[in-house]
C-alpha cells in the first residue's frame, strides 16, 4: 500500500467509524444514562432508512428523506419510551434484553409487511454525487459527506452536553439521580429528550448509510454487533467514549480487511478483548456513582 | 400476501378437483422445505415456491386423476429445523417428495435424511458442488445448478473477448470460494491472469470501500465477483461510486444484477456482464408466457429463482406423468426424472443420470440502458451445459 492508498483507506475507515458513531451514540447514552440495554436501537436505524426511502421515492428529495427518517425514528423512540421503556426501566437486565431482542424480530417482520423483502436504495443527492481527486485517485464525495456529518454531530452533541442547560441536567441526573430530582430538576424529562435524540440519530444514520449499504429487512441486525462493541469499548454513557470507540473499530476493521484478510471477521472482537483486558470499564469508563 | 391468496386459489382449485367424482384418488403430495422466514433467503424461498405452484397450476394441478397438493414447510434457514421439518413432512404428512432448499447451509441436513428415508429430494436452488459431486446420491436430484456449472464457461469466454487480468472478490464462505475456484481454473487455463483475490467476511456490513480501493490499485481489466441480495446492490453501486466503472468491467454470475436487485441498482447496473442459467430476456414461447403470467400476478418480472421454481414444477409434473401419477415406488419416480425432457423457461432441461444434476443452457448477457431504465441484453447462449461427474459415482 503506497501513501495515497493509505490515505484513501484511512478515509474509508473514518467513514465507517462515523456511521458507527451515529448509531452507537444513542445506544451508549441510553445504556449509560438510563441503565437500559436497548437492543432494538438498530430497529430505529432500519425504520429511519425505510421511511427515508419512501419519502425519497415520493418527493424525490434526499434531504427531505434525511429529515423524515430522523424524525420518524425519534417519534418511534418516543412511542417506545412511553409504552415499554418506562415500564421496563426498573426490570432486570435479562428482561430488558429479552423484550428488546423480541422487538428486533417484530420490527423486521413489520418492515417486511409494509415494504416487502427486496433490497431498496436511496439515490445519492446530485450535490454529493461523483468523486473528487485525492492524491491522484478518485474518491466519492458522498463518503466525505458522511465523515463531515459524523464530526459535526459529535461536536454539536459535545456542546449540547457540556454547554447547555439540558446538558447540565443530564449530567447531574447521571451523577446522582435522586439528588438532582430533589433539587427540582425534571430528570425524567431530560432523559426522555435525550433518548428521542439518540433514536433520531439512529434514524439519521439509516438514511445516511442507505446510498452506500442499501436498505433491507434485517439491516439492523447487521450493524447491531459492531455498534454494541463500540459502546462496550467506549464505556457506556460516554459521548467521547462512543466517538473514540467508533474511530478505533472503524479504522482497525478497515485496515484489517485489507492487510490481514484472514482475520478480518475476528479483528473487531480482538480489539474489544484487548481494550477490555487493559481497561475493563471501557476506554472512558463511567465516573464512579 | 399475494402468496396466501394464491395458495387459497390453488387450494380451492384442488378442492374442486377433489369434489369431482373421477378423481377420488389420494392426492400426490409435494413437501416444500424452504427458508420462508429467517436468514437471507426469505425472498428467494417465496420466489421458488410461487414459481413451482404456478407451474403445477398451469399444468392443470393433477396427474391421471390424482390432484397435486403442495405443503409448505418453513426451515427458517436452520439445519436442525430443516431436519425436523423434513421428518414432519415425510412421516406426518406422508409427502411423496421433498423440495428444498435455497441455501447450501441447510441442504446437507435434509439430504442425509432424504437418503436415509429413501424419499426423493428435489433441490430447487442450493448450488453446492458436492450435492451432485462427491456427495451425490440416487435420491437427490438438482433442478437448479452447481456453482461450478455456472462459472466454468466464463473463463475462456472472457479471454477470447480480450480480458486478460482479473480481480476476484466474493464473500468468505463455501459458495463464494466454489464460484471463484471454478472461474479461476478455466480462466487461467485459457491464459488469463488473476491479479488479486479478496474474500471479505460474510456480513455483517457490506461496505466494500476498502476492497474497491485495493482493486483499483491493481488495475485489472475486469472484476469477477459473486454477490447476491443486498450486498450485490451495495457492490454495484459502490463500484460506480468509487469510479471503477470507467475503466474496469464488472462481471460474474448474473445474480449480482438479478431482476430483484435491478430496481435498487438503477443505471449503476448498466454495463455489468453476467453469466447465468436464466435471464428474463430469454426469447422463447415458454419464457414469454411465464413472464407475462408472473408479471400479471406480482407486478414485476419473475426472477431466476421464480423461473427455477417454475421449471422444477415442470420437471416434477413431467416425471409424475411418466409414472402415470403412481408414486408408491419412489425409485421409479427418481428414474422417471432421468427419462424426461422439458421445455422450460430456461430452454431445454434434462436431468443427467450420471450426477442427478440438471443439463441446461447458460446465458451470457449485459445490462443495457433502455430509455433510462436498466434492461437485459443476451449476448450469447451456451447450449446444454453438463457437469462432469466431479467425483460422483452414480453413472
Amino acid at each position: 500500500m503506497d501513501f495515497a492508498g493509505f490515505i484513501l483507506q484511512l478515509l474509508n475507515g473514518l467513514q465507517f467509524a462515523m456511521l458507527l458513531f451515529l448509531l452507537a451514540v444513542g445506544l451508549s447514552i441510553v445504556f449509560g444514562l438510563m441503565n437500559f440495554i436497548n437492543l432494538a436501537h438498530g430497529t430505529l436505524y432500519m425504520v429511519g432508512a425505510f421511511i427515508g426511502y419512501s419519502v425519497a421515492g415520493y418527493w424525490g428529495s434526499y434531504w427531505l428523506a434525511l429529515v423524515a427518517g430522523t424524525a420518524a425514528a425519534a417519534l418511534a423512540g418516543a412511542l417506545f419510551y412511553a409504552t415499554l421503556l418506562r415500564r421496563m426501566q426498573t426490570a432486570s437486565p435479562m428482561k430488558q434484553v429479552l423484550v428488546t431482542f423480541g422487538l428486533i424480530f417484530v420490527g423486521i417482520d413489520a418492515v417486511r409487511l409494509v415494504w416487502g423483502d427486496n433490497t431498496q436504495s436511496i439515490v445519492t443527492p446530485s450535490l454529493l454525487g461523483g468523486g473528487i481527486e485525492i492524491f491522484g485517485e478518485n474518491y466519492p464525495i458522498y463518503r466525505l459527506f458522511i465523515i463531515g456529518l459524523g464530526l459535526a454531530t459529535a461536536l454539536l452533541l459535545y456542546i449540547g452536553l457540556e454547554r447547555t442547560r439540558l446538558g447540565a441536567m443530564v449530567r447531574a441526573g447521571v451523577d446522582d439521580r435522586e439528588m438532582a430530582t430533589s433539587l427540582g430538576l425534571n430528570v425524567d424529562l431530560a432523559f426522555f429528550i435525550v433518548f428521542c435524540l439518540g433514536c433520531g440519530l439512529a434514524g439519521m444514520a439509516g438514511v445516511v448509510a442507505a446510498p452506500v449499504l442499501q436498505i433491507y429487512p434485517g439491516m439492523d441486525i447487521a450493524v447491531l454487533i459492531p455498534a454494541l462493541i463500540v459502546v462496550v469499548i467506549g464505556g457506556p454513557g460516554r459521548l467521547g467514549g462512543a466517538f473514540l470507540g467508533a474511530l478505533l473499530i472503524g479504522i482497525t476493521a478497515t485496515f484489517g480487511d485489507v492487510l490481514i484478510p484472514t482475520f478480518a471477521s475476528f479483528i473487531i472482537y480482538g480489539v474489544m478483548v484487548v481494550v477490555l483486558v487493559l481497561r475493563p470499564g471501557g476506554l472512558l469508563a463511567p465516573r464512579h456513582r | 400476501m399475494n402468496r396466501a391468496r394464491y395458495g387459497a386459489a390453488v387450494a380451492a382449485a384442488t378442492l374442486l378437483f377433489a369434489a369431482a367424482p373421477a378423481s377420488a384418488a389420494d392426492p400426490i403430495k409435494i413437501g416444500l422445505n424452504l427458508e420462508f422466514s429467517g436468514g437471507p433467503y426469505v425472498l428467494l424461498a417465496h420466489e421458488v415456491a410461487n414459481g413451482l405452484a404456478m407451474a403445477i397450476a398451469d399444468k392443470g394441478g393433477a396427474v391421471d386423476g390424482r390432484t397435486i397438493t403442495i405443503i409448505d414447510g418453513d426451515n427458517q434457514h436452520k439445519p436442525d429445523i430443516a431436519l425436523s421439518m423434513a421428518k414432519k413432512l415425510v412421516y406426518g404428512d406422508h409427502v411423496d417428495m421433498l423440495v428444498g432448499s435455497i441455501g447450501s447451509g441447510v441442504i446437507k441436513a435434509i439430504r442425509d435424511f432424504a437418503v436415509a428415508a429413501k424419499t426423493p429430494l428435489i433441490v430447487p436452488n442450493a448450488g453446492d458442488n458436492e450435492i451432485t459431486g462427491v456427495d451425490c446420491n440416487f435420491w437427490v436430484i438438482r433442478t437448479s445448478f452447481s456453482n461450478d456449472q455456472i462459472v466454468r464457461e466464463m473463463g475462456p469466454w472472457l479471454v477470447k473477448h480480450g480480458v486478460k487480468r482479473v480481480s476476484l472478490i466474493a464473500f468468505d464462505y463455501a459458495a463464494g470460494h466454489q464460484q471463484m475456484d471454478g472461474f479461476r481454473r478455466t480462466f487461467t487455463a485459457a491464459g488469463g491472469t488473476i491479479v488479486n483475490e479478496q474474500y471479505p467476511p460474510f456480513g455483517p456490513i457490506s461496505d466494500f470501500g476498502p476492497y474497491l480501493t485495493k482493486i483499483k490499485e491493481a488495475h485489472p481489466d475486469a472484476v469477477f465477483t459473486f454477490f447476491a441480495g443486498p450486498p450485490a446492490t451495495a457492490f454495484v453501486k459502490q463500484f460506480t461510486e468509487f469510479g471503477l466503472k470507467k475503466s474496469i468491467k464488472l462481471t460474474g454470475p448474473g445474480w449480482i444484477v438479478s431482476p430483484l436487485n435491478l430496481p435498487s441498482q438503477g443505471l449503476d447496473a448498466v454495463g455489468v456482464l453476467g453469466i447465468l442459467n436464466y435471464v428474463p430476456a430469454i426469447d422463447t414461447p415458454t419464457n414469454r408466457r411465464f413472464q407475462s403470467e408472473f408479471q400479471a400476478k406480482y407486478h414485476r418480472p419473475g426472477s431466476e429463482f421464480a423461473a427455477q421454481g417454475y421449471d422444477t414444477g415442470l420437471l416434477i409434473y413431467a416425471a409424475l406423468e411418466a409414472t402415470h401419477g403412481k408414486t408408491a415406488n419412489k425409485g421409479d419416480l427418481i428414474r422417471a426424472f432421468h427419462d424426461v425432457k422439458v421445455d422450460g423457461t430456461r430452454g431445454e432441461l434434462r436431468i443427467d443420470p450420471q450426477t442427478n444434476n440438471i443439463i441446461q443452457d447458460l446465458y451470457i448477457y449485459e445490462v443495457v440502458d433502455q430509455g433510462g431504465k436498466p434492461s437485459f441484453h443476451v449476448i450469447e447462449t451456451i447450449p446444454q451445459v453438463q457437469d462432469p461427474p466431479n467425483g460422483c459415482k452414480l453413472g
